[in-house]
């Protein structure tokens, strides 16, 4: 097959992503040391907007289900069932965010409601198109971290 | 069995940071019940071996508007149902060419209180029978007609009206009969075993965060006394197994089929967490 210039860029930019992929930590790999996880999961910084989208979406981090965020006050609806994460960056360091985002049961307590959204430490029956899959995907976890950073009082 | 705390987790982000008060549950309302006059007992002593002092019924948690459509029986849209219900109880149907009225007579009668203490347990059957399970028994081994189809709205509108029959009586299980206290412990086994993506048991929502919000929604005890119940946000009478199944569903885990044991032992240890609390078929929910 002949590579357009099209297609070629699109194999640099693929190369690029696959290489961020490769860097990334698989889910039985992350270290959670001192309730915190210190290296980024994926290499590549957070993006504090989309881990903002990320938080508020109901399919993905559904975060506010259970926490209120007075940086989201246009969203309805926010959940009591959690402290809420005004101030959360001058409570919690960027890599214990990142550990308690990735699996909060290991950081807390088995009993935390909190679901482990980088983990394949799971409920039983899981769905049977999600057995193995994680609730966020590494770079999602980032931005969500790197959402949460930004909430300082 | 231990009790779920609210979350170990923000317990200990209170004791650590010392964050500023963080109030989160609502109570809920401190408001009787009566419907058409009649006094419903919402708040019940817990039977011994409950993780609360005081049983809830899940209408002190809804907002004024979906409180008051309960309270009068002609505001009551699950009523519809309940009267459709009376209409098959008096149909023929089946090859032995009966309705229920020709063996049971008048249901205000027959059915009185009857409700109250379903899933009960059926020697015959060698398992406890809910009132949709009774109702296809007799069915088929006394009409000649076909067992319902799970959900068939003929199956939620007589069930309906069978448990109506029991409107505010306390409801109390025999546990005492055949296996029922194996079936309830496997029951609790189930309510506390986390399912699914979102790992999360019954007890997650309705033990441990009762009485929180998760996003708009007022955490209840997850009661089951008002069951088949009418929700306002699907527009019809809404079976506990169907209940039971969108809650697992929710934790995006598989889920068990409609009166399968799994989901029967369910009902009968949270029919029983329940104790007490007047029977509101059909109560009127968000």
């Amino acid at each position: 097959m002949r590579l357009t210039v099209p297609a070629i860029a699109a194999a640099f930019v693929m190369t690029g992503w696959v290489g961020a992929h490769a860097a990334e930590v698989a889910p039985g790999d992350v270290q959670i040391e001192d309730m915190a996880v210190e290296a980024s999961l994926t290499g590549t910084p957070g993006n504090p907007e989309e881990g903002a989208k990320t938080f508020a979406n109901r399919s993905l981090g559904n975060c506010l289900a259970c926490h209120a965020v007075e940086a989201l006050a246009k969203e309805q609806f926010h959940g009591n069932v959690a402290p809420p994460l005004d101030g959360v960056a001058d409570r919690w360091s960027q890599a214990e965010l990142r550990a308690i985002v990735v699996d909060a049961k290991k950081v807390f307590s088995d009993e935390s409601m909190m679901p482990g959204f980088y983990s394949l430490d799971v409920g039983k029956n899981v769905r049977e198109d999600l057995v193995g899959k994680t609730i966020l995907t590494a770079q999602q976890v980032e931005d969500v971290v790197a959402f949460l950073t930004t909430l300082k009082e | 069995m231990k009790r779920y705390s609210l979350m170990a987790g923000a317990a200990f982000c209170l004791a650590v940071t010392g964050m500023a008060i963080w109030t989160a549950a609502a109570d809920p309302v401190d408001e009787t019940l009566e419907i058409d006059g009649v006094p419903m007992t919402t708040r019940a002593p817990a039977p011994e071996g409950h993780p609360f002092d005081e049983v809830l019924s899940g209408w002190l948690f809804r907002e004024a508007e979906t409180r008051a459509t309960q309270e009068d029986t002609f505001e009551n849209p699950g009523m519809i149902a309940v009267e459709e219900g009376a209409e098959i109880w008096n149909t023929v149907e089946g090859s032995a060419g009966k309705s229920c009225a020709s063996c049971h007579d008048d249901a205000a009668v027959s059915m009185k209180d009857v409700g109250a203490h379903y899933p009960k347990w059926d020697a015959d059957s060698g398992k406890p029978l809910n009132v949709e399970l009774r109702i296809d028994k007799c069915r088929v081994e006394n009409m000649g007609a076909e067992a319902y189809k799970f959900d068939q709205p003929e199956q939620k509108a007589l069930t309906a009206f069978i448990k109506h029959q029991s409107l505010g009586t306390p409801v109390e299980l025999d546990l005492s009969e055949g296996d029922m206290q194996t079936w309830w412990d496997r029951g609790k086994e189930t309510y506390y075993t986390r399912t699914g993506q979102l790992n999360m048991a019954c007890a997650t929502c309705h033990e441990g965060a009762m009485g929180h919000y998760i996003r708009a929604d007022h955490l209840s005890q997850g009661q089951v006394n008002g069951f088949p119940t009418y929700r306002f946000n699907t527009g019809g009478l809404v079976s506990l197994h169907n209940r039971f199944r969108g809650c697992i569903r929710d934790t995006r885990a598989e889920f068990p089929a409609a009166f399968s044991d799994e989901l029967m032992a369910l009902e009968v240890y949270v029919t029983w967490r329940g104790t007490g609390l007047s029977v509101e078929t059909p109560a009127v929910r968000q």
